[in-house]
C-alpha cells in the first residue's frame, strides 16, 4: 500500500454533527436496543475490544527500538535513533520518539507489549500478509475475518461489531453475517421511511442481492444507535482520533458492541521513513493514548481493552533510500485498564536472522486466543480452527 | 437463440450499464454480432490537453507561494481529468473497450495520490488505450517503464547497489503471476532486473540510467540471464501462470467474484495472452450465462451506468451537481485515478456496507433529480414495468414493488428508488 492508503477513506468525513444527532429520528431508541434479546445474555462484566490496524506494516524496529543494540545501529546507520533520543522501557529497548505517552502508560504497566509476533513462513506481500491476519488463517486463504467468525458464533447482530471506516474490512466479514460499517459524516435521515422497505428479505433473491437488501435494515439500525449518542465533547483531529472518540462515545453511552475495528494507514514507508513514521506514531501516540486516559474515567470504559497490530514489520537492514522493506515479525501493543504491562515473548535477535528478516517468535493466533478468552468470553477453537494455546499473563 | 435476459447479462457485463434501446438492438442483432461488435471498437479517445505539468516544470529554487500554486493547479488538473474520463464513460461507443481501460485502471492500480501528477496518470491511460487490448506482451514491457508506475512503486529508488522490491514484488503477484507462483529470491532477483529506470523531472519521462542498473546475472523463476526490465518481462511472459492469471482477473471484474473453476479458467486461458481473446472466450464460455447476480456493480459502474440511461452527460452537468457526484463517488470509496492501494479496488459485498448504502442513496437522488425530461416522462407512462425497462433489470421482487408503490407516482422518486434498490446494486 501506498503513503496514503485508507487515509483518506476518512479525509473530509467529519464527526457525527451534533445538529444531525438532534434531528434524527430512528426507528429504535438505545433504550430499545439495550432490551434486544440477544444483550440478555451479555454479562455484567463483559469487556469490549478495539482493534486497531495500522496499514502499510509497519516498522516494528523504529517503534520498540533496540537502542542498546550494537546491531542496530549498524543495520540502519542512516534511520538508527541515539540511545538519548528515545523514551527508554529499559536497559535495552526505548519507545520512538513520537511515542511519549505510551511510555507512560508502560511504566503505569497499562501497557503490554507483545514481541517478535508474526506467523510462520510469513508473507511478504501487503495483501496477503493482511489478509492473513484480518482472516487469522495463514494456511489457506479464507473469506471470512476472525472477528466476523466470532460474530457468527455469538448470534451475528451486525451492532456487536462495528467499523468507523466506509468500506468493511474483513475482519469483520463472517459466513452468514458482517459487522456494521458506520459512517462518520453528516447524517441524512430524510428518506428512511421509504428505504426500509428495501431491508426485507424477498424469497429466493440471489446471494449478493438479499446482502445489497440487508445493509437497508442494518442502515436503519446502525442510524439508531448513532443518532442516540451524546454529541462529541471536543472536536478531535486526526482520522484515527475522530474513530477513537466515536468508540468512545459508544462506550460511554452503554451500546452492547463488543468489538469496534478502527484503523491508521501509511505505513509503507520504502523510503524517507524516519520523519513520516514519527509523525505517524505521534498521530496513534496521542490519539490512542487520550483514548486510554478517557476510558480510565468511566467503569463501561475500564471494561475496554486495546490491541494494536500491522500486517508485518521491516527488514531489519534499511535500503538506500532511507527507508525499509517489507519484512516479518513486529510488536502488538495491548492497552487499557483491565491490562497487566510489561514486555511478553522474546526480544528477537537482530543478528541471529531469517533472510534478512527477524525471526518469528510467537504465533499471531496465541494473542488472538486471548483476545477471544479474556475480552470476548469465547473459546479460541470456535472461531481459530484447531488453535489451542494463548499468552499467559497481559489479560 | 438467446433471450433477452442473456442479452441484458453480456451487456451489463460489457459495457459500463446498457440502455433499452442497445439491448433491442442486440436482441435484433443476435448473440455473436453483439459479441462482434463489443470487442472491435477502438479504446482511442482524444485526451484532455493540460498542458504542462504544474508541479515538474517548477524551478528547483521555487518559493513555498509558488509551490503552493502548483499544487493547487496540479489539483484542479486531476478534477477536471477525472470529470473527464466519467464523461468519457458515459459517452464512449465503444463500450466494451472504455471498460476494459477502466479495468486496466484497476489492474495497474496507480494513484495520482502520490504521482501527484495528472498529465503522467493520463499518459499512461494513454498505454492502456493503445495497448491494453492486444497482446500482454508489449503492454506488461511499456508498462514496467511507465512513469507515473515506476513514481507509484518506488522505481525511483531501485538502484544497484541497494534494489527497492516494491515493483518488483507487485509486477508478480499483482499485475502477472499472483500469488504463490514466485519466492522471495525471484522478488529479489527481479528488482536488480529493474534497476537503473527513472523518471526524468521536468517533462515526467521514463529513462535509463546504466550507472545505476545492475548488470550481473539474474535467477528469476528458474531461469538465469543477465536480465533488464524487457528479459523479465520476458520471463514473466513464460511462464504458464502469467495467461491463467489474466484469465482470473478478467473473470473476476466481468463474471463473477465466486472463484473461477479450474475447467473454466483452462478453456479460457487457451485463448492466449491476450485481453481482447480473453475476454471473447470468456464471454462466450457457458459457464459466463450462469453467473447473473454475481457482481456487486463498483460505484463507478453503477453511477456511468445510471447516468448512461438516464441522459446525463457528466460534463454537461451544472457545477454545483458535478461536485456533488465526484464527492458521492469518493464518499463511496472509489475516485477515478485513486484507487486505496496497488491492489485495487475491492470487489463484492465490500461495497454493500451501511455506509456505501447512504452514499449511493444520496447518489441516487441527485442523479434522478438530474434525469433527462424525456427519461422522466417514459416513467411516468411506464410505470414500474417502464422503470425495470429503462435500468435494465430483468425484474424487480415483490419487496422492491412494495416500496416504490408506497412512494406514489412521482417519476424522479421512483427513479430514485430505483437506482438505490438491491436488484440495481448487482449485476
Amino acid at each position: 500500500m501506498d503513503a496514503l492508503t485508507r487515509r483518506k477513506f476518512l479525509i473530509g468525513s467529519g464527526v457525527v454533527g451534533g445538529a444531525a444527532l438532534a434531528a434524527g429520528t430512528g426507528a429504535f431508541t438505545l433504550a430499545e436496543i439495550l432490551k434486544t434479546a440477544s444483550w440478555q445474555d451479555k454479562p455484567a462484566d463483559a469487556r469490549t475490544l478495539v482493534l486497531v490496524t495500522l496499514y502499510g506494516g509497519n516498522d516494528g524496529l523504529a517503534t520498540v527500538i533496540p537502542y542498546a543494540d550494537p546491531a542496530y545501529h549498524d543495520a540502519r546507520p542512516e534511520l538508527a535513533y541515539k540511545p538519548e533520543e528515545v523514551p527508554h522501557l529499559d536497559d535495552t529497548l526505548g519507545l520512538n520518539p513520537g511515542m511519549k505517552g505510551f511510555a507512560g502508560l508502560f511504566k503505569d504497566k497499562r501497557l503490554a507489549i507483545v514481541r517478535g509476533v508474526e506467523y510462520a513462513r510469513p508473507d511478504h506481500s501487503h495483501f496477503r500478509s493482511m489478509d492473513i491476519w484480518q482472516t487469522g488463517s495463514p494456511g489457506s486463504p479464507s473469506t471470512t475475518g476472525w472477528l466476523g467468525r466470532w460474530l457468527d458464533a455469538t448470534g451475528g447482530d451486525p451492532r456487536h461489531a462495528v467499523s468507523f471506516e466506509p468500506v468493511l474490512p474483513v475482519v469483520l466479514a463472517g459466513a452468514n453475517t458482517a459487522g456494521a460499517s458506520v459512517p462518520t459524516g453528516p447524517r441524512a435521515t430524510t428518506a428512511r421511511p421509504a428505504l426500509a422497505g428495501f431491508g426485507h428479505p424477498a424469497a429466493g433473491e440471489p446471494a449478493l442481492q438479499a446482502r445489497a437488501a440487508r445493509s437497508f435494515a442494518d442502515l436503519v439500525e446502525v442510524d439508531a444507535m448513532i443518532n442516540n449518542l451524546p454529541a462529541a465533547k471536543a472536536k478531535p483531529q486526526g482520522t484515527l482520533a475522530i474513530q477513537l472518540d466515536l468508540v468512545a462515545r459508544c462506550v460511554e453511552a452503554g451500546v452492547a458492541t463488543r468489538v469496534f475495528s478502527v484503523s491508521l494507514g501509511g505505513f509503507d514507508l520504502h523510503a524517507a521513513e524516519k520523519a513520516a513514521q514519527q509523525r505517524l506514531l505521534t498521530e496513534l501516540d496521542t490519539a490512542v493514548t487520550g483514548f486510554v486516559q478517557r476510558m480510565a474515567g468511566t467503569a463501561a470504559g475500564r471494561k475496554v481493552v486495546v490491541a494494536i497490530y500491522s500486517e508485518f514489520g521491516r527488514r531489519v537492514r534499511a535500503n538506500a533510500s532511507q527507508g525499509t522493506d517489507h519484512g516479518t515479525a513486529s510488536d502488538v501493543f495491548l492497552l487499557g485498564a483491565p491490562v497487566k504491562g510489561g514486555f511478553y515473548g522474546g526480544q528477537p535477535s537482530l543478528t541471529d536472522l531469517d533472510n534478512g528478516d527477524l525471526k518469528v517468535g510467537m504465533d499471531f493466533r496465541d494473542v488472538y486466543a486471548t483476545l477471544l478468552r479474556d475480552v470476548l468470553d469465547t473459546d479460541p477453537g470456535k472461531v481459530l480452527p484447531g488453535w489451542s494455546t494463548h499468552l499467559v499473563g497481559p489479560l | 437463440m438467446a433471450t433477452r435476459a442473456q442479452l441484458a447479462h453480456l451487456l451489463r457485463r460489457a459495457t459500463f450499464g446498457p440502455r433499452a434501446d442497445e439491448v433491442d438492438a442486440a436482441e435484433r442483432a443476435g448473440f455473436d454480432a453483439t459479441l462482434a461488435n463489443l470487442l472491435s471498437g477502438p479504446a482511442s479517445a482524444p485526451m484532455p490537453a493540460l498542458g504542462a505539468d504544474p508541479l515538474a516544470a517548477l524551478p528547483k529554487d521555487a518559493d513555498r507561494a509558488a509551490r503552493q500554486a502548483a499544487q493547487q493547479a496540479v489539483r484542479q488538473q486531476v478534477e477536471d481529468s477525472v470529470l473527464w474520463w466519467l464523461d468519457r464513460m458515459v459517452a464512449a461507443e465503444h463500450q466494451f473497450a472504455e471498460k476494459l481501460v477502466f479495468f486496466w485502471h484497476g489492474h495497474w492500480a496507480t494513484s495520482v495520490e502520490k504521482v501527484r501528477s495528472a498529465a503522467a496518470m493520463l499518459r499512461q491511460q494513454q498505454t492502456f488505450r493503445d495497448l491494453g487490448a492486444g497482446d500482454f506482451g508489449p503492454f506488461l514491457k511499456a508498462m514496467l517503464r511507465d512513469p507515473a508506475l515506476i513514481i507509484w512503486l518506488d522505481g525511483q529508488q531501485n538502484t544497484r547497489a541497494a534494489p527497492n522490491e516494491n515493483l518488483a514484488r507487485e509486477s508478480m503477484e499483482l499485475f502477472t503471476l499472483g500469488v504463490g507462483n514466485y519466492t522471495e529470491a525471484d522478488v529479489r532477483a527481479a528488482a536488480r532486473a529493474l534497476t537503473g529506470w527513472q523518471v526524468r523531472r521536468g517533462d515526467l519521462t521514463a529513462t535509463f540510467n546504466p550507472r545505476r542498473h545492475d548488470p550481473g546475472d539474474k535467477t528469476v523463476l528458474g531461469m538465469t540471464g543477465a536480465y533488464d526490465a524487457d528479459g523479465y518481462a520476458d520471463v514473466l511472459l513464460a511462464q504458464p501462470a502469467n495467461v491463467r492469471f489474466l484469465a482470473g482477473r478478467l473473470w473476476y471484474r466481468f463474471a463473477s467474484g465466486a472463484p473461477v473453476p479450474a475447467d473454466v479458467a483452462a478453456r479460457i486461458a487457451a485463448a492466449g495472452a491476450n485481453a481482447t481473446a480473453l475476454a471473447k472466450a470468456m464471454f462466450t464460455d457457458p459457464a459466463f450465462a450462469g453467473t447473473t447476480a454475481q457482481l456487486v456493480k463498483q460505484p463507478v459502474e453503477w453511477a456511468v451506468g445510471a447516468m448512461r440511461q438516464l441522459g446525463i452527460r457528466p460534463a454537461q452537468l451544472p457545477a454545483a451537481a458535478r461536485t456533488q457526484l465526484t464527492r458521492g463517488l469518493t464518499a463511496l470509496g472509489q475516485t477515478p485515478f485513486a484507487p486505496p492501494s496497488v491492489g485495487g479496488w475491492p470487489a463484492g459485498a465490500a461495497w454493500l456496507s451501511t455506509s456505501a448504502t447512504e452514499h449511493r442513496v444520496a447518489l441516487a437522488a441527485l442523479l434522478a433529480g438530474q434525469a433527462a425530461r424525456p427519461v422522466l416522462d417514459g416513467l411516468s407512462a411506464g410505470g414500474i414495468d417502464g422503470l425495470a425497462r429503462l435500468l435494465v433489470v430483468d425484474g424487480f421482487t415483490d419487496r422492491t414493488r412494495a416500496v416504490f408503490k408506497d412512494a406514489g407516482t412521482d417519476p424522479k422518486k421512483l427513479l430514485a428508488l430505483g437506482l438505490a434498490s438491491p436488484e440495481y446494486a448487482v449485476c
